[in-house]
């Protein structure tokens, strides 16, 4: 019945740091009852973030875990993939730091396609800096940084990682915590670069300034506007408006693998 | 097979009341800033306000 997450936390560290109603606790919980599925080992996985609310998740967590610079998340997990393949590494982020410093980052780990697993938090804003807009933004939102609504187009990050040549991408949100392991556990198993998009809330600098009167309301809201990618395919353009997909939506077993190349590489320099 | 044990960590629950809103049969309630569980025989222990819980704050035990 009850979950023990406690054996996978660092003792002293609860409560956490987020808001009341923050989504990110409700990925991290996702993240846990997925690396225990995977039955992973602690010492041999390393779970690495940039900066921002989202990217103190891997601070809670018993296992090899690095907090490194802003939007340099995808740079640094692939520094420890390349010394040790043996390694299962994780990525853990928002969307501020994911696509708009560390978007240059993001679309080239994808475009390697190296063997790991990011899970991207995007709560449409940057949360921890009070709430400016990010490339996810909705257009039209209000953020702190844009009171009249930003008149951006968003990002939408997985179609990002698809083009950008991510082999296994998939998108659900804060409000299908089921749904957040088991993406999160296909995205370990899969041999290549994989992207795990969890839409998230931020009531704080989001959701406030955006009509949502309460925390609750954003979770209805989230919970509401997804749409099962199969269920969408009988779906018109008309009635997916305002909608995202959410599910699998990419899968590709064939593209090699980034480390398996190099190794290839070392072998040939080696003169075998 | 009626009832569960809810355990609420008081110590973790920042009051948002998500657990409330999402609980399909009406289990729980805030005391202000605290969640409560007092009816605690009607809970079906579907997991919803421990998975939705984001600050590890409730757990449904097995009674
Ligand atoms: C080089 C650098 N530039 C800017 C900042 C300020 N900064 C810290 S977190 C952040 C945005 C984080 O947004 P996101 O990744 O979406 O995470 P969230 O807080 O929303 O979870 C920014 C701009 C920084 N720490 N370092
Ligand atoms: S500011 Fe937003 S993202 Fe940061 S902890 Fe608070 S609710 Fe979460
Ligand atoms: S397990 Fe389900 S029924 Fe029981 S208190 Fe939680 S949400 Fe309500
Ligand atoms: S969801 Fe968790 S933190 Fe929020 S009121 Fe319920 S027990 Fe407290
Ligand atoms: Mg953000």
């Amino acid at each position: 019945m009850a979950y023990d997450y406690e054996k996978s936390i660092r003792p002293g560290k609860l409560p956490h740091i987020w808001c009341p109603g923050c989504g990110h606790g409700i990925v991290m919980k996702g993240l846990i009852r997925a690396m225990d599925t995977c039955g992973l080992d602690r010492k041999n996985t390393a779970i690495v973030s940039g900066i921002g609310c989202a990217s103190r998740l891997p601070g809670y967590l018993d296992a090899c875990t690095l907090h490194t610079a802003h939007g340099r998340a995808a740079a640094f997990a692939t520094g420890v993939k390349m010394a040790k393949p043996e390694m299962t590494v994780i990525c853990c982020g928002g969307d501020g730091d994911g696509t708009a410093i560390g978007g240059n980052h993001f679309i080239h780990a994808c475009r390697r396609n190296i063997d790991m697993t990011y899970v991207l938090m995007n709560n449409f804003i940057y949360g921890m800096t009070g709430g400016q807009f990010s490339p996810c933004t909705p257009t039209g939102a209000k953020a702190s940084t844009t009171p009249y609504g930003n008149p951006d187009p968003i990002f939408d990050i997985s179609k990002l990682a698809i083009g950008a040549g991510a082999t296994f991408v998939a998108r659900t949100t804060a409000a299908h915590p089921r749904e957040i392991d088991k993406l999160i556990v296909q995205g370990i198993q899969h041999k290549g670069m994989s992207i795990i998009e969890v839409l998230d809330d931020c009531p704080t600098t989001y959701g406030r300034r955006n009509k949502f009167r309460s925390v609750v309301d954003m979770m209805k809201h989230l919970k509401a506007n997804a749409v099962p990618i199969k269920a969408a395919a009988k779906m018109t353009a008309e009635q997916l408006q305002g909608k995202f997909l959410t599910g699998v939506l990419f899968h590709d077993t064939e593209k090699p693998e980034y480390c398996a190349q190099y190794a290839e590489v070392i072998k040939k320099a080696q003169g075998a | 097979m009626s009832g569960a044990r809810l355990e609420i960590i008081e110590r973790n629950c920042k009051g948002c009341s998500i657990c409330v809103e999402f609980c399909p049969k009406n289990v729980l309630e805030m005391d202000v800033f605290l969640v409560t569980a007092p009816r605690p025989e009607d809970c079906i222990k579907c997991m919803q306000c421990e998975l939705l819980c984001p600050d590890f704050a409730i757990k449904v035990h097995d009674e």
